[in-house]
C-alpha cells in the first residue's frame, strides 16, 4: 500500500534529468502540468532553464511555458527549505483563530509567507483550504495535513522534524 | 483474528491515525494477539476521528476519538471484545448523529475497506453499472432525469439535461471530466467520498460514459489532497483488475478508461472552463460561454463536467431507480445533499440528509453549537462566494430555491460557523482579498474590482464622518453591482454576495 512521502529530499538541479522526466509525459493530456509537478517533486522547484527545455518537449513557446508555470500557486522557481509549511488562511480556519496561529508561526520561524527560515529548514506558504474544515485550524507540512493545530503543537512538531532531518 | 477498522483518510490522519495504526500493531504483537487492521474511510463524524471500530460478536463497536496514547488502555479494557472504555461509543450507527441522517450517496462510506471491490459489491456496488449496461443511453439518462439530480458542485444545473446535451452531439470523441477541485472553504464531501468510497465515483463516471458515449474520463483533483490521489489510483487499478474499467467492461463490448489529473493550487480551476484549460496543460483562465463545455469542452469535444458528488450519486440512482432518489428532498431540490459542518462547530463533519432541513436544525441538532461554546453570530453557507447569514436567518430551509430567496446560495453544501468574536468587516475584506489572489485575470471587474473592493472597505471602516462613510458605501455598492453584472464567471460575479450580505446583516461592524 503506497503511503504519503515522508521527508522529501530534493536532488540538485539537473537539466538533463529534468528533460528525461518531462519527455515521459510528452503525449499525455495536459502533459506540461504533469511534467512541472514531476520536476518540482524531484528538485523542489522549477529552474528557469526548464522553460526553454519544456517548450521543446511540448512544442510550446518559452513564454507559454512561463505562463503556465507562473499561473499556478504550487510551482516554485527557487529551491525551498527542507520542509514546506502551508498554513490555511480560508474562512473555516479563520473561525478557529488561524490568523493568530499564522502570526505566531511566522514569528517562530522568523519568516513571512513565501520565505524560508534562516536555518533553511522551513519554507512558509499560505494555502486556501485543506478540506479538513471540521478540525480547524489546519496546516500542511509537505504532504501531511495536521488538524486542530496550536502554536505549542506546531513548535513540538517542528522540533521533531528538525531532529529527523539531521 | 479480530478485524479493527482505522480510517486511512485525511481528517483521521491529521489527528494521528497513522501513529495509532503502528501503536495498535505493536501492542497486539507484544500481547500476542491476532488482529487485522482494515483501512476504511471516515464515516464523516470528524469530531470522533480517529474513530476506531472493532468487529465483535456483538457487532461493530466504536471508540473515539482515540490517540496512540490510549492504546495500552484499550487493550487492558479488552476492546477487542467490545470492552468498556472512556471513549466507548457502542455501535456508532446507533448514535443520533448518524441515525438522523439519510445516507444514499455516502451509504458505504466508512463501512467498507475503501478500495476493496468485493466489499464494495457486498453493499450494492456495481449494481447500478449492471443496470446501466442492461439498458440503453436513453434509459440511463431517463433514470437520472427522474431522480431530479442537480449539479452538486454549486450551480445546481440538472445533471440529466447536461448528459442529454452531450449524448445528442455527434463527435468522434467525447469525455467525462470529474471536477474534484474542491476549493471552497468549509467543504470536504468530495474528499470524504473519494477517500472513503472511491469506487462509487469510478462507477458513476463509467455510467456517465455509457450514457453519453464517452470512452475517456479524467478526475481533476486539487493538489491539496495528496492522500486522496493515492486512494483514487488504488481504486482505479482495482476496478480495472476486476473488469469494471478499461476495455470491454464486464463483457459488454463497451470501453471506459479513467485517469487522475493533479491541479496545482488554483481556486479558479474549480470553474469548469478554467478546469478544462488546465487539463489541456494551459493557464487556468476561463473561457467565454457559449459554447458550453457540453458541446465544445476538452479539446473542443463534447464533454460532461460534473462534480464528484453528482457523479458518486449516480450509482445509487441506477441501483434503486431515479424515483426512489427523488422521494427524498422537497420542491425542486430533490434527493439528498451531503452538508458539511465546519469552522467553529462542536460536532463538525458530514451530514447527508434530504433537502428541507433548516440551517438551525443542522447547526444545533447535529453540530451542537460552537466549539468555543460562545453564541453563533454568523454562518457562511456555500463557500467563499456564499452569503453570510445572521442568527435570525437560521430557520431558512436548506433548499436551493429557499436559500436563493433569502439572498444566499447552497453551493456545494459547506456550512462555516463563526462565534461572536468575528468581525464581519474583516470577513468582507477577506472575500475581496481572496478574489484578488485567485482571480484568473481574464476580466477586469474581477481582477481590478477585487483590489478596489479591499480599498473601499478599508476606507469605510476608517472613515471619520458619517458622510464620508456613506459616500464610500455607495462606491462599494456600485462596485459590487459592476462585478456582479460584468464579470465573466462566478468568481467575480458572486464575490459581492458575501461582501454585501455582511454589510446588510452586520452594518455595525462597518460603523454603518
Amino acid at each position: 500500500m503506497q503511503q504519503l512521502a515522508g521527508q522529501i529530499t530534493y536532488q540538485d538541479w539537473d537539466l538533463e534529468k529534468a528533460r528525461e522526466l518531462a519527455s515521459e509525459f510528452a503525449d499525455r493530456t495536459g502533459g506540461v502540468m504533469i511534467a512541472l509537478h514531476k520536476i518540482q517533486e524531484t528538485f523542489g522547484y522549477v529552474d528557469d532553464t526548464a522553460m526553454a527545455m519544456l517548450g521543446k518537449v511540448f512544442n510550446l513557446s518559452r513564454a507559454e511555458v512561463h505562463g503556465v508555470t507562473s499561473f499556478y500557486h504550487d510551482f516554485r522557481r527557487h529551491k525551498p527549505g527542507k520542509y514546506t509549511v502551508k498554513v490555511c488562511q480560508a474562512e473555516a480556519c479563520q473561525a478557529m483563530g488561524s490568523y493568530q496561529l499564522t502570526e505566531k508561526i511566522k514569528s517562530f520561524l522568523g519568516t513571512d509567507f513565501h520565505g524560508t527560515s534562516e536555518d533553511g529548514n522551513f519554507s512558509l506558504e499560505a494555502v486556501y483550504c485543506l478540506g479538513n474544515c471540521a478540525c480547524s485550524p489546519n496546516i500542511m507540512i509537505d504532504q501531511q495535513t495536521y488538524g486542530r493545530v496550536t502554536i505549542e503543537g506546531f513548535k513540538a512538531l517542528a522540533d521533531s522534524l528538525v531532529k529527523e532531518a539531521v | 483474528m479480530t478485524r479493527i477498522f482505522i480510517p486511512r483518510e485525511t481528517t483521521a490522519g491529521s489527528l494521528g491515525a497513522e501513529l495509532l495504526v503502528k501503536a495498535i500493531e505493536t501492542e497486539a504483537k507484544y500481547r500476542n494477539l491476532d488482529v487485522e487492521i482494515v483501512r476504511n474511510g471516515s464515516r464523516g463524524a470528524c469530531w470522533l476521528e480517529p474513530l476506531v471500530e472493532v468487529e465483535t460478536a456483538k457487532g461493530r463497536v466504536g471508540y473515539g476519538p482515540v490517540t496512540s496514547e490510549d492504546v495500552a488502555d484499550l487493550f487492558d479494557n479488552d476492546f477487542l471484545n467490545g470492552g468498556k472504555h472512556a471513549n466507548s461509543l457502542g455501535n456508532v450507527e446507533e448514535l443520533d448523529w448518524f441515525k438522523n441522517q439519510q445516507r444514499l450517496t455516502f451509504a458505504r462510506c466508512g463501512i467498507i475497506e475503501s478500495t476493496n471491490v468485493a466489499e464494495y459489491k457486498s453493499l450494492g456496488g456495481f449494481v447500478g453499472l449492471k443496470n446501466a449496461l442492461a439498458t440503453d443511453q436513453d434509459g440511463i439518462i431517463q433514470e437520472v432525469l427522474d431522480s431530479g439530480l442537480r449539479g452538486r458542485g454549486g450551480a445546481a444545473f440538472p445533471t440529466g439535461i447536461k448528459w442529454r446535451t452531450v449524448a445528442d452531439c455527434e463527435a468522434d470523441q467525447k469525455y467525462i471530466v470529474c471536477n474534484a477541485d474542491e476549493g471552497d472553504s468549509g467543504t470536504f464531501s468530495d474528499r470524504l467520498i473519494m477517500e472513503g468510497d472511491p469506487l462509487s465515483l469510478v462507477e458513476g463516471m463509467t455510467i456517465a460514459g455509457l450514457a453519453v458515449g464517452a470512452t475517456e474520463g479524467y478526475i481533476y483533483l486539487r493538489s491539496e489532497y495528496p492522500l486522496t490521489r493515492i486512494i483514487l489510483e488504488d481504486a482505479i487499478a482495482n476496478a480495472e483488475t476486476a473488469g469494471y474499467l478499461g476495455k470491454d467492461i464486464q463483457g459488454s463490448g463497451k470501453d471506459f478508461t479513467l485517469e487522475v489529473f493533479m491541479g496545482a493550487g488554483a481556486y479558479i480551476c474549480g470553474e469548469e472552463t478554467s478546469l478544462l484549460e488546465s487539463l489541456e496543460g494551459k493557464r487556468g483562465q476561463i473561457r467565454f460561454k457559449p459554447p458550453l463545455p457540453a458541446i465544445e469542452g476538452l479539446y473542443g469535444k463534447p464533454t460532461v463536467v460534473n462534480n464528484v458528488i453528482s457523479l458518486a450519486s449516480v450509482p445509487v440512482i441506477l441501483e434503486k431507480g431515479g424515483k426512489h432518489y427523488a422521494e427524498y428532498g422537497q420542491g425542486r431540490s430533490l434527493g439528498t445533499m451531503p452538508f458539511q459542518l465546519g469552522g467553529n462547530i462542536k460536532k463538525g463533519g458530514l451530514v447527508e440528509v434530504g433537502f428541507g432541513l433548516t440551517l438551525r436544525q443542522l447547526i444545533e441538532n447535529f453540530g451542537e453549537g460552537t466549539a468555543t461554546g460562545k453564541p453563533v453570530r454568523a454562518i457562511q453557507v456555500g463557500g467563499p462566494l456564499g452569503a453570510y447569514f445572521p442568527e435570525s436567518l437560521m430557520d431558512t430551509p436548506l433548499d436551493y430555491e429557499e436559500f436563493a430567496k433569502a439572498g444566499g446560495m447552497l453551493g456545494h453544501g459547506g456550512v462555516v460557523v463563526f462565534d461572536d468574536s468575528v468581525n464581519m468587516a474583516k470577513q468582507a475584506r477577506f472575500s475581496m482579498e481572496f478574489c484578488s489572489v485567485e482571480s484568473c485575470g481574464k476580466c477586469t471587474p474581477c481582477r481590478i474590482g477585487s483590489v478596489r473592493g479591499m480599498e473601499v472597505i478599508d476606507r469605510i471602516v476608517a472613515a471619520e464622518s458619517a458622510e464620508e462613510r456613506e459616500s464610500e458605501h455607495i462606491v462599494l455598492k456600485d462596485l459590487c453591482d459592476t462585478m456582479e453584472s460584468a464579470s465573466l464567471c462566478a468568481m467575480g460575479g458572486l464575490t459581492p454576495i458575501p461582501v454585501m450580505s455582511a454589510v446588510k446583516h452586520f452594518p455595525a461592524d462597518f460603523n454603518l
